[in-house]
């Protein structure tokens, strides 16, 4: 049984940690710019760099849609490539609580590793702690990623413009729902996957449409709605949606409606949020359906130059309201 | 729009009869008006007022203490739905006991609370029963579990509510009332056939924003002849009867006792408590509670919002000491509460 679970020896840098990175690691992470050494060493092609760190503590560790191990590198692939900066190398740090399945460890860097692929980022280094029972529960992974910023690429929260269109890749929500279900509190049952899933190539396609895009988010914690009152704020721009425009998965809206939750304020962990020219918006959309994680793309609603940071939401009915603001922590550990 | 949203939404913007008070009595139609902005379609001769509906929010002081005494006088563990957690006590919030070493739980359900008590049989646990006509029933149930198990570590602090004595409680506050469709899928529309009977208007609303703007729409249609009116325009979910099983399980394990609201101050027979038979469920019996008064915040105006006799933003501490993170009333706490509404969704 020992054998199958990873022990404090596994992390005590001796023999058994040795194997332990051959086995699973380097098994799993083949590039020949895997370091032994104590640091990578990389070559950068361009000047503009984009760097960035990311933990993950999501419970359950595993979940319908993915697991730790795709979300650790979805995390900062799509940090990355809101900058519009090609992500390039990553590297990850693991805190593992003693007793974990070891087969459960191989499975989460697999993941990590397919997700790395289809995102063309390596995996260049990484660290393993092993911390004692009851220490963490079970495994926390924190990644780092370096990115290329394209050279066509300026966006920031700040550019917002009134006039803009705001569009979302995709429906809203689905990742918190989905955590939510996994924890089995509410005793709701219901058919929900995770929208995790690494962003470079949707970005990237925009750029094929135009230049000219002012701000690209990724929705996670907070979701959808917190990003929106960020670049408000961020950009002294008020922010007008339309309800029915909205992309919400009917299962996800089934839930928020029984538990009285906004999905707009679920997280999401493969949703972009695009803020471009109106006379732009209608052919990012259409290039964006072309895409495998961005087929329910929709312009959402408009930046006006009134209402300076905050969410005015056009209802079903007609009228308009606020959106209202965030509260606190909704759910703890979602990512 | 849909032609059905539409046509409603015709008739409401284009009323120009006599002036109408409109009030909600519904926690959950609070927080949906807000949501889809149904005040903002009203014609200025129609106003719509919230009424003692959401159960946290009805809550009286006293409760509260009573609440925090159980835990750290008597060490139980106090089970509850969330919203109640935040809401002030004369001293302090069950929050704040937590805070002094008070066991607090949050469960979405009695029934949590049973199985709390079966797995953890060195705890006392006790449930706080609040709410209504709906919830009511589930609060029996577990009542019922318990008893039929021998469960001697399980109780109630109830405050339970039923509408009818409340709304002659609120007779004057309001020209029609929109009735809380999930109270009436319990109870039946026999008391909203008495109602008018006595002269008191009054619709069956749904909660989409379909079946809200409908709801509003044959209020304004109706109050124009002048005569007394009643309709259930939520009859996919409400009938006469009501739910005659929930009816039957309340009736076994309750009975009618006169009960405070935060507010409205004490309306006879408008509360709910064990009937002797499960005298060792009830907690005030069970640990020989001494009699608690609270005392509210006497800057807190909840009381009257509960009433329709002020707007939240009339108080003078709302959005000021007075807000979702701080509340110093139950009103601010809960998200069905009318104050907590007026604040998020920027009502001045």
């Amino acid at each position: 049984m020992a054998e199958n679970t990873v022990t404090l020896a596994h992390g005590a840098g001796g023999k058994q940690t040795s194997e332990l990175i051959s086995k699973v690691f380097k098994a799993h992470f083949s590039n020949p710019e895997f370091t032994a050494d104590d640091a990578a060493v990389l070559n950068i092609p361009q000047d503009r760099i984009a760097f960035t760190t990311d933990g993950f503590i999501v419970s359950p560790f595993e979940f319908n849609g993915g697991n730790i191990g795709k979300l650790s590198i979805c995390g900062t692939v799509n940090d990355l490539s809101c900058m519009g900066a090609k992500p390039m190398y990553m590297t990850c740090a693991f805190v593992i609580e003693e007793g974990f399945p070891m087969d459960k460890l191989e499975e989460i860097a697999a993941a990590m590793e397919k997700t790395a692929k289809e995102a063309g980022v390596k995996i260049v280094a990484g660290d393993t702690k092993v911390a004692g029972k009851g220490q963490v529960d079970k495994v926390f992974i924190t990644t780092t990623g370096i990115g290329c910023i394209m050279d066509n690429a300026h966006t920031s929260g700040t550019y917002a413009k009134p006039g803009d269109a705001v569009i979302v890749t995709g429906d809203v929500g689905r990742h918190g729902c989905t955590i939510l279900l996994a924890r089995d509190e509410y005793g709701i049952d219901a058919d929900v996957d995770s929208d995790c899933a690494p962003l470079w190539g949707t970005v990237e396609s925009l750029y094929t449409v135009t230049d000219d895009i002012h701000v690209i988010r990724d929705a996670t914690r907070g979701g959808v709605g917190t990003v929106l009152y960020e670049i408000a704020e961020q950009s002294k721009v008020g922010i007008r949606l339309n309800a029915a425009d909205i992309p919400v998965d009917p299962a996800v809206k089934g839930v928020c409606g029984m538990l009285g939750l906004e999905p707009l304020y679920l997280a999401c962990e493969g949703r972009l949020v695009i803020f471009a020219p109106q006379d732009k918006a209608q052919a990012i959309v259409d290039k964006l359906h072309e895409g495998k994680y961005s087929k329910n793309a929709a312009i959402i609603g408009t930046v006006t130059e009134d209402n300076v940071g905050r969410v005015v939401m056009e209802t079903e009915i007609g009228a308009q309201t606020l959106l209202p603001q965030p509260g606190g922590e909704l759910l703890p550990r979602i990512c | 729009m849909n032609e059905k949203i539409k046509a409603a939404r015709d008739i409401i913007t284009n009323y120009s009869g006599r002036p109408l008070r409109i009030m909600e009595v519904c926690g959950t139609h609070t927080h949906e008006i807000f949501k889809i902005g149904l005040r903002k379609l009203l014609p200025e001769n129609v106003e719509l007022i919230s009424g003692p509906g959401c159960p946290v929010c009805v809550t009286p002081v006293g409760f509260i203490d009573e609440a925090c005494w159980l835990a750290l006088e008597k060490g139980c563990v106090i089970t509850t739905f969330g919203d109640l957690i935040r809401v002030p006590g004369t001293e302090m919030s069950l929050a704040g006991a937590r805070a002094k070493g008070a066991q607090v739980r949050p469960v979405y359900s009695p029934m949590d609370a049973v199985e709390m008590a079966r797995q953890n049989p060195d705890e006392q646990i006790v449930f706080l029963a609040v709410g209504f006509e709906t919830t009511t029933p589930s609060a029996c149930l577990a009542a019922e579990t318990a008893k039929k198990e021998g469960l001697e570590n399980f109780s109630l602090l109830t405050a339970n509510k039923t509408m009818p004595n409340a709304y002659a409680a609120l007779e004057g506050s309001a020209d029609a009332f929109l009735y809380p469709g999930h109270v009436n899928a319990i109870t039946g529309t026999g008391i909203c056939e008495e109602l008018k009977a006595k002269g008191v208007s009054g619709v069956v609303a749904g909660f989409t924003a379909s079946e809200l703007l409908t709801a509003m729409a044959v209020i304004l249609k109706n109050a124009e002849s002048g005569e007394p009116f009643f309709v259930n325009c939520y009859p996919r979910v409400v009938k006469a009867e009501g739910n005659p099983a929930a009816q039957k399980l309340v009736a076994k394990v309750m009975e009618p006792c006169d009960s405070e609201w935060r507010g409205l101050g004490v309306i006879p027979m408008s509360g709910m408590k064990l009937k002797d038979e499960y005298a060792e469920y009830d907690a005030r019996k069970k640990y020989a509670m001494p009699k608690i008064t609270g005392k509210p915040n006497p800057a807190c105006r909840c009381g009257d919002v509960l009433q329709g006799k002020c707007k939240p933003s009339d108080c003078k501490v709302f959005g000021r000491g007075c807000t979702p993170e701080h509340p110093v009333g139950a009103c601010m706490v809960s998200d069905e509460g009318a104050c907590s509404a007026y604040y998020q969704y920027g009502m001045e």
